[in-house]
């Protein structure tokens, strides 16, 4: 396993969470609702609940896979990198010394704003770099670009 | 051959080291009669078929040539008043454009490459056309200067790159071009023969066996299979063709600049490689060299953008072929130390992973290289300087986890070779390699720091 010591790792909000499980009820629970009004329209009650059943077994099937996946995440601030761990099926650790960073960026789109969360991706020159972490506090994102912006300045160096 | 007479009747003699008060500089005067008639080529290729099919429109194929050539050199010619371009001691500045103006300011800190090309019809006027490459560049050159007076275009690629590395610039139209220190020629033999014992070789005895095939079963089959294998032999033959005129007369020189390639048959390229800029080196040994013993070496150096297919076909080798030897030596001059021998094997888990490259999967590392080796019919060895990691990554898929094995990514800034990975090491491996890695890139950036 590439599991790191698991002390000073830091992990997503809770609303994260919140946010994804919303996600997954809404959009694999609501279409096995539909599915399930259309099959007992045309086929009876028989298959209609039947699909429904199916249906919500998959979503707590992709329910238990969110909860995995979220809890899967976590950035540990080191003396000169950052490190970024993340996945469950294929598992990924980043870690981008902070000297490296070209720029970083904080987004947020429409349904994280609602949550107040927010995504902060780190950019180097090499195009393989994918160390960014989702559902951050906005204030937590900020204060994260912040970090990395002051450390990546104090340290910079040439390609 | 040169037309100086040209140049003598613009006005002032249109040089390098001859600028106007504030040491702006135009391009060749020859440069948009060059444009204008490739401009012309182009119209020739796309109307000379039509006029050849309907002969009543040659008149409109003439009339068309005859308004369309002249109109396209007096297009270049505003543009080519409108183009200036002067070298401070930081920076390149080039001003273009008439209606929308371009002031454009390259650091000369963050220039990797210059390279000077000379393309058929430019060289035919004594003409070449000046490349730098930059950090971040977004995709082709950054700051092509077409056309320029060939000699003035090896002088200013001399005082870019002393001011690139550092040292004054005195150089001027009249210092006698750098002496260099030829290391390698790469004869036409083995780039001919490599060539082929590539690709065109696999599809040529496929085809046989395939045509073979279809005629011991049934004769009629023949013509369909000789017309479906004509794309293909037509794709094998433009890849030899491309890549022999591309490195004919592959020539690597030492100046005291670093490395120059000089190649190309039609089209002739010249590159530099400032010393200490290699992103990563890629050695690659294809089955069917083994038995000569050759390699080929790539390099990549950070802003090589890739561009189009040609671009990336005279831009890719530092050594199209040669024994294996020479090419370890040419690569550790490169790099600037010997790499690293690699000495630790996969571990026995990884042969469930990767049987077929297991016995190539090795790493070896000290301080200044990373070397990972792998491959199944081509042994492909990767070097990556620790001094140009951007990151480094971990990462283990099911079936990694089952065999208990982690892949360590070495991720740099080159485009072509964006780094190395060593796959399927243990994962106490690996986790020992991202720290000893860590620690090794960290040092090595100081080191370059301090520099």
């Amino acid at each position: 396993m590439i599991e790191q010591p698991d002390e000073g790792w830091q992990r997503p909000d809770r609303a994260l969470l919140t946010m994804r499980r919303g996600v997954a009820v809404w959009g694999v629970g609501g279409l096995g609702l539909v599915a399930a009004v259309v099959v007992a329209a045309l086929g009876g009650w028989v298959p209609g609940l039947a699909t429904l059943g199916l249906m919500g077994g998959l979503t707590s099937l992709v329910l238990g896979a969110v909860e995995r996946r979220c809890a899967a995440w976590g950035y540990l601030e080191r003396e000169d990198d950052l490190m970024v761990r993340r996945g469950v099926l294929i598992r990924r650790t980043s870690l981008v010394p902070y000297g490296r960073m070209q720029y970083v960026d904080v987004t947020a789109g429409p349904l994280e704003r609602r949550y107040g969360l927010a995504t902060v991706t780190m950019h180097t020159a090499a195009a393989a770099t994918d160390a960014y972490v989702p559902g951050l506090r906005a204030d937590e994102a900020a204060r994260l670009r912040d970090r990395l912006a002051a450390l990546g300045e104090a340290r910079q160096a040439g390609v | 051959m040169t037309f100086p007479e040209a140049a003598d009747e613009a006005g002032p003699p249109l040089r390098a080291d001859v600028d106007d008060e504030q040491g702006w500089t135009r391009l060749h005067p020859l440069t948009p009669l060059l444009r204008g008639g490739r401009f012309a080529l182009a119209l020739l290729a796309l109307f000379g078929q039509q006029g050849l099919r309907e002969t009543s429109s040659t008149t409109a194929v003439l009339a068309v040539l005859g308004g369309g050539i002249p109109l396209a050199v007096l297009l270049g010619w505003v543009s080519w008043r409108a183009m200036r371009y002067r070298v401070t001691d930081t920076e390149l500045q080039v001003d273009s454009g008439v209606l929308t103006k371009r002031n454009r300011r390259l650091p000369l800190a963050r220039v990797q490459s210059v390279d000077v090309v000379r393309p058929l019809f430019a060289r035919f006027l004594g003409l070449a056309e000046l490349r730098l490459e930059v950090v971040g560049g977004s995709g082709g050159a950054e700051a092509p200067l077409s056309y320029l007076a060939e000699n003035d275009a090896e002088v200013l690629r001399m005082r870019l790159l002393d001011l690139v590395s550092g040292r004054s610039a005195g150089t001027t139209a009249d210092t006698p071009v750098e002496p260099e220190n030829v290391l390698v020629v790469v004869p036409l033999g083995p780039l001919v023969w490599s060539t082929l014992l590539g690709p065109p070789l696999v599809v040529g005895v496929g085809l046989l066996v395939v045509g073979t095939g279809a005629a011991v079963v049934d004769l009629s089959l023949v013509p369909g299979v000789v017309l479906g294998a004509v794309p293909l032999l037509l794709g094998v033959a433009s890849f030899a063709v491309r890549r022999l005129l591309a490195e004919y007369g592959f020539t690597v020189a030492e100046t005291a600049d670093g490395l120059r390639l000089r190649h190309g048959l039609l089209e002739t390229r010249s590159q530099s490689i400032p010393a200490g800029r290699v992103q990563g080196i890629r050695m690659r040994e294809p089955l069917l060299w083994r038995p000569s013993g050759w390699v080929r070496v790539e390099v990549d150096v950070a802003g090589y953008s890739g561009g189009n297919a040609e671009e990336q076909a005279a831009t890719g080798a530092l050594l199209p072929v040669a024994p294996r030897d020479l090419a370890v030596r040419l690569s550790a001059r490169v790099l600037g130390g010997d790499p690293p021998p690699v000495s630790r094997p996969a571990p026995p888990a990884a042969r469930w992973r990767a049987p077929l490259s297991f016995r190539r999967l090795r790493v070896g590392l000290d301080e200044a290289h990373l070397v990972a080796t792998s491959g199944i019919l081509t042994t492909t060895t990767d070097i990556v300087p620790w001094a140009r990691v951007q990151s480094l990554r971990l990462t283990q898929g099911p079936w990694q986890r089952r065999l208990g094995l982690t892949s360590l990514h070495i991720d740099t800034a080159g485009r072509r070779l964006p780094g190395a990975i060593a796959p399927h090491r243990s994962d106490d491996e690996a986790l020992d390699l991202l720290a000893e890695a860590t620690a090794c890139a960290r040092s090595a950036r100081r080191v370059a720091h301090l520099r």
